[in-house]
């Protein structure tokens, strides 16, 4: 592909560096948006619209305002970050793993939209089932739950996936558009159609993405009749 | 003895039931639909809670309000065929058979899965998922899968009612073994005069939620006037059976 539309060195560079800051983000956050899904599907507590809220503000919020945000908190000097700095040694302050942290923030509400949504459509009569037959209510989970619901994880891995390659406005205020580290493919986009005769870069930039996204949606539906197939023997 | 009292508010509707039955055979819960019969065997197998009450299997407790014993279900060594069946779809009927199996150490299994296959004559479709399977084989997969955690009761949710006739007669005569072949007692949920007659030993009559009688099927029945379906007239009280 990369022959085809003949890309810069910096074109693919900014390719590479979209698909591992995409990669981390759904990685790393996959856990947590399995874990907030199901307590969202099967859990009833006060509190639950404000966590729901709270989850989904990304989606609503600009943003601009989600990337300052990060900035306060996990910026270098923020409460969280220089937290993670001393403890772990983790630093999220422009450099990929902000960008990995913000695509993921901003990525969220639609990776656990989509895994409550298929963890809600499992019938919780197998899972009573199951546990009449011997099994603990965290092998339920891991055995009947998360098996069931598994057309619905990977549609949320494949959708978060391609938001994230997309995210733009938190990255930027978060961690700045800086080549190798956090000027992924949008940000070069932004960047080729601000200086002049980067029109072409900026076509071929643009012409990618769609091809990303577009593969993204058609294989997630393969996958999800793929599974869906085999539940039905 | 199976010894079971239990109480439970649901929403307008009380379940008061109380009876006593032997370790061996069928115990059939007779009654018409919405009596409580399913919400009785809910609460032995642990799935929905008494406010109050004591449920003792095999001179096990397994619930005491009093006492405030309360084991989940995992832990009840009860086994139970739902009414539809609730297979696992994404294992095929090995898997589903093997499922409570595992779980269990190999020292505390009564029964085997080469002994369930055979008995069940479930050995040519082991490799098949539930969705391929014919309702009434769908029930005696979920026949074996209980049997296979070697439970010390069996609780049925009406496995029959939802064949049709001649699926009937292909699972009925694998439940009227089971008794003898394993010596596991059966609490058989029903509201058919037909099963009864064919598979349980003794009755419990359940009536708005309440038990109303127990006693053996010959007794009771016979009290029953005409070839009535429900035991709605029977004059006969917990008292006097």
């Amino acid at each position: 592909m990369t022959a085809v539309l003949s890309l810069t060195p910096l074109e693919v560079e900014s390719l590479r560096l979209s698909l591992w800051v995409a990669a981390w983000a759904v990685v790393g956050s996959l856990p947590a948006g399995i874990a907030v899904a199901w307590v969202l599907a099967r859990l009833r507590f006060p509190g639950k619209i404000l966590l729901d809220g709270l989850v989904h503000l990304p989606l609503v919020l600009p943003p601009v305002v989600t990337g300052y945000t990060l900035l306060v908190l996990m910026g270098k000097n923020g409460p969280l970050g220089s937290l993670l700095q001393e403890t772990i040694g983790l630093s999220f302050s422009f450099n990929w793993k902000g960008a990995a942290l913000a695509s993921a923030v901003m990525a969220f509400p639609l990776l656990v939209r989509a895994i409550r949504l298929s963890i809600e459509a499992v019938d919780q009569g197998l899972e009573a089932a199951a546990r009449t037959l011997g099994a603990r209510p965290g092998r339920v989970f891991f055995t009947v739950t998360l098996p069931l619901a598994m057309p619905g994880v990977l549609a949320g891995v494949i959708l978060a996936f391609a938001r994230s390659l997309g995210e733009f406005g938190a990255t930027i205020t978060f961690v700045s558009n800086i080549p190798g580290q956090t000027r992924t493919l949008p940000l070069a986009l932004y960047t080729l159609t601000q200086v002049p005769g980067g029109e072409a870069g900026a076509l071929r930039l643009c012409i990618i993405s769609v091809l990303l996204a577009l593969l993204a949606i058609v294989g997630s539906e393969i996958l999800a009749q793929r599974l869906n197939q085999r539940l039905k023997g | 003895m199976i010894d079971i009292r239990v109480t439970r508010r649901q929403g307008d509707f009380q379940v008061d039931a109380a009876f006593q039955t032997g370790n061996a055979g069928i115990t059939a819960l007779f009654g018409p639909s919405g009596a409580g019969k399913t919400s009785v065997i809910n609460m032995v197998a642990g799935l929905i809670r008494p406010d109050k009450g004591r449920i003792v299997v095999q001179e096990r407790v397994l619930f005491d309000s009093g006492d405030g014993v309360d084991l989940p279900p995992e832990k009840r060594s009860i086994g139970y065929i739902f009414q539809d069946g609730r297979l696992f779809p994404h294992l095929t009927v090995h898997g589903n058979l093997s499922y409570g199996m595992k779980l269990i150490p190999r020292a505390r299994r009564l029964i085997s899965l080469e002994q369930v296959v055979d008995l069940l004559g479930i050995e040519h479709f082991l490799d098949r998922r539930p969705a391929r399977l014919s309702g009434g084989e769908k029930q005696r997969v979920a026949i074996g899968r209980a049997l296979l955690t070697s439970p010390r009761l069996l609780l049925m949710d009406e496995p029959l009612s939802s064949l049709d006739e001649p699926r009937k007669d292909e699972v009925l005569p694998f439940i009227a073994k089971l008794p003898r072949t394993f010596r596991i007692p059966i609490l058989y949920v029903t509201h058919s005069t037909l099963e009864i007659q064919r598979l349980a030993d003794r009755l419990v009559l359940m009536q708005a939620g309440k038990s109303t009688a127990t006693g053996v099927v010959s007794e009771l029945l016979s009290r029953m006037p005409g070839q009535a379906a429900y035991p709605a007239h029977t004059s006969c009280s917990r008292d006097a059976c």
